[in-house]
């Protein structure tokens, strides 16, 4: 296992490298170089000349190539032209947002996706087999920006049950200590705050996770229809197994290889989703910060933006990976 | 939405190779084409696309106004906004710029086809480029180009082509050029798996014996051959491609008028009037998941159409 987890990490460097390389040439190769994404566009003359002294651009590429993959390694991603904090900070305190969002997003797929799934693969060709597919296609084709809208304006507008936009309302006068508000509720007692900030995360999860869901749903219903005509399953009947056991053990367990791939590929649409969702919830995580990021042409903040998410999306696929030799021990002998 | 395809063309059908289709049975791609004939969800898909096609190509002449006219200018104030039918002129109504709704959609139609098409002919054309050079001649080529295609995979697809666009700065072409680069990847890889499943053929080992340069069986065995998955993946492409732009342009990026009809930047501008204006947040999304919808159907009905193990003998 050990040795699995190794050989991944080490795969992963010359990926990473290669990131950092491209990164690194992209910020020289923009119009007016490094200082001006520094200093922003309207930077004068004169302060470009000072920036690219104090930090060394006027130096050879590959002196400047080593001093700024230093840097990085050290955790120094650079200082934020919007806000002039460290862009690293800035992450920190925005990415618990994202995460609380991300995991309610994951629940609501999972959760539904893949009973639901099982259930259609169950009752082939019968009502829910067909309700699950048709879902499923429109799941899959309307953009999560417009499915937001459409929550909104249901429940938030029209109906009113749900807050429609941030993370907690402001008149709460919730203690924060760990930044993932539901969390800090619970452990400091304030249970109203634990309460409303669930509630503020309900609609922006729903939407995000509805892509997801689909696609759960999919890949879950097409598994399942695979391995309950297996050989090993009709075996396990003809040798008397208990229902259940044929279900639980034999079908299901599995079936749940590719599912579990699937939900590792769409923590990186997530992400993505994740930045157009927090938008139309004014969400404050780590999406709408680098919308804003965007809009500026931070290039500290997008440049180490993508690192972060190519490092995370590594890890996600190394978890994912891991969990296979737990599921099937199969993946453990080889 | 970019699942890895199994190789869908079998090794006894050439789809190019004529002398199978004048033996009798029928060709790998009529054949796909006959029972896309007979698939409800293809035809289905077929329609939609074609109702797109026909909107966004005949725009000037469906629309009543330009795209980017703001007719109903002076009929609007910040609390008003006319909806579907309750000015004269104006079937959708308007939005917050005075822009006669109705002839945004049309003209986003176009906007939507151009991007959709532009930037997938791009990343089909990058992708199918990398994964020939990967795919036709192996080793340390094969080994630089997969290295290179990693790289963009290490970012989730959605957000490499909001980097790259926001990069290339404010404009239409730097949308079509992130969205085309970000689907690189799936094109190269995808025809890479396909062309090495290929190579072991005896058809592939028969173009060798008779001596033929490794150039000429890439090119006319192995590649045609090939493609079958690569075809399926672009037409559900060009459904990502539709929803990936109209989020782009969501975001602010790609430049232009404010008011500029791309169903994308309709829902940016909806948002501050969603509870007195919902239409237009509902109309232009609904347009974007109509279109989309159009391209999955025909998209999987090929999949499902080219797939061996489904085909009918």
């Amino acid at each position: 296992m050990l040795r699995v987890i190794g050989k991944r990490i080490a795969l992963l460097i010359p990926t990473l490298f290669g990131l950092s390389v491209l990164l690194f040439l992209w910020v020289r190769s923009l119009p007016g170089g490094p200082a001006t994404a520094l200093l922003g566009e309207k930077a004068t003359p004169e302060a470009v000349a000072r920036v690219n002294e104090l930090y060394g651009f006027d130096r050879p590429l590959l002196t400047q190539y080593f001093t700024y993959i230093g840097k990085l390694l050290q955790g120094d991603f650079g200082v934020s032209i919007n806000t002039g904090r460290p862009v690293l900070e800035e992450f920190a305190t925005r990415f618990p947002a994202t995460v609380e969002l991300t995991i309610v997003a994951l629940i609501f797929a999972i959760g539904i996706g893949v009973p639901l799934g099982y259930a259609a693969a169950r009752h082939y060709g019968r009502f829910v087999d067909h309700s699950s597919v048709v879902l499923s296609l429109i799941g899959i084709t309307v953009p999560v920006f417009f499915l937001a809208f459409i929550f909104k304006y249901l429940f938030a507008i029209q109906w009113s049950i749900l807050p429609p936009d941030g993370r907690q309302n402001p008149r709460i006068n919730a203690t924060h200590f760990t930044d993932f508000y539901v969390l800090d509720g619970l452990l400091t007692g304030e249970w109203d705050a634990a309460w409303d900030a669930f509630l503020h995360l309900i609609l922006p999860g729903l939407a995000l996770g509805t892509i997801p869901l689909a696609i759960i749903v999919r890949i879950t219903r097409a598994s399942v229809l695979e391995t309950q005509n297996a050989d090993y399953v009709r075996t396990a009947r003809a040798k008397g197994l208990m229902e259940r056991t044929i279900r639980g053990r034999f079908i299901l367990r599995n079936a749940m290889l590719p599912v579990v791939t699937t939900i590792g590929l769409q923590l990186g649409l997530l992400i993505s989703g994740a930045v157009l969702t927090e938008t139309v919830f004014a969400f404050n995580g780590i999406g709408r910060f680098l919308r804003d990021a965007i809009f500026g042409l931070d290039y500290p903040v997008l440049q180490g933006f993508i690192i972060f998410i190519a490092i995370l999306y590594a890890i996600i696929n190394l978890l994912v990976d891991i969990s296979y030799s737990i599921i099937d021990p199969r993946v453990r002998v080889q | 939405m970019s699942a890895i395809l199994p190789p869908a063309v079998g090794g006894s059908a050439a789809p190019t190779d004529p002398a199978i289709e004048t033996g009798g049975g029928t060709g790998l791609w009529k054949d796909a084409f006959l029972r896309l004939r007979r698939n409800p969800q293809a035809i289905a898909g077929a329609v939609i696309i074609g109702l797109f096609l026909l909107v966004a190509l005949l725009a000037p002449i469906l629309a009543p106004y330009g795209g980017n006219e703001l007719p109903g200018r002076t009929e609007i104030t910040p609390t008003t906004i006319p909806g579907p039918g309750e000015i004269g002129g104006y079937p959708l109504g308007l939005d917050r710029f005075g822009g006669d709704l109705l002839s945004k959609l049309i003209w986003g139609a176009q906007a939507s086809l151009l991007i959709g098409v532009v930037s997938t002919a791009l990343g089909l054309a990058g992708g199918m480029l990398l994964g020939v050079l990967a795919g036709g001649f192996g080793g340390w080529v094969d080994n630089v180009i997969m290295r290179f295609v990693d790289i963009l995979l290490s970012v989730p697809n959605l957000l490499l082509a909001v980097s790259i666009a926001a990069i290339l700065g404010q404009s239409p072409y730097a949308i079509m050029i992130a969205i085309g680069v970000s689907q690189i990847p799936i094109f190269a890889r995808l025809l890479r798996s396909s062309m090495l499943s290929q190579r072991g053929s005896d058809y592939i080992l028969a173009a060798q014996t008779l001596g033929l340069s490794r150039g000429t069986i890439t090119m006319s065995h192995l590649l045609p051959n090939s493609m079958g998955p690569v075809i399926v993946q672009a037409t559900l492409t060009l459904a990502t491609a539709v929803i990936d732009a109209a989020a782009l342009s969501f975001l602010g990026l790609g430049g232009g008028l404010p008011q500029a009809a791309e169903w994308g930047r309709m829902l940016t501008y909806a948002q501050a009037e969603l509870s007195i204006a919902p239409q237009l947040a509902f109309l232009p999304g609904a347009c974007i998941a109509i279109t989309a919808l159009g391209f999955t159907l025909l998209g999987e009905s090929l999949r499902e159409a080219l797939d061996p193990k489904t085909r009918q003998k």
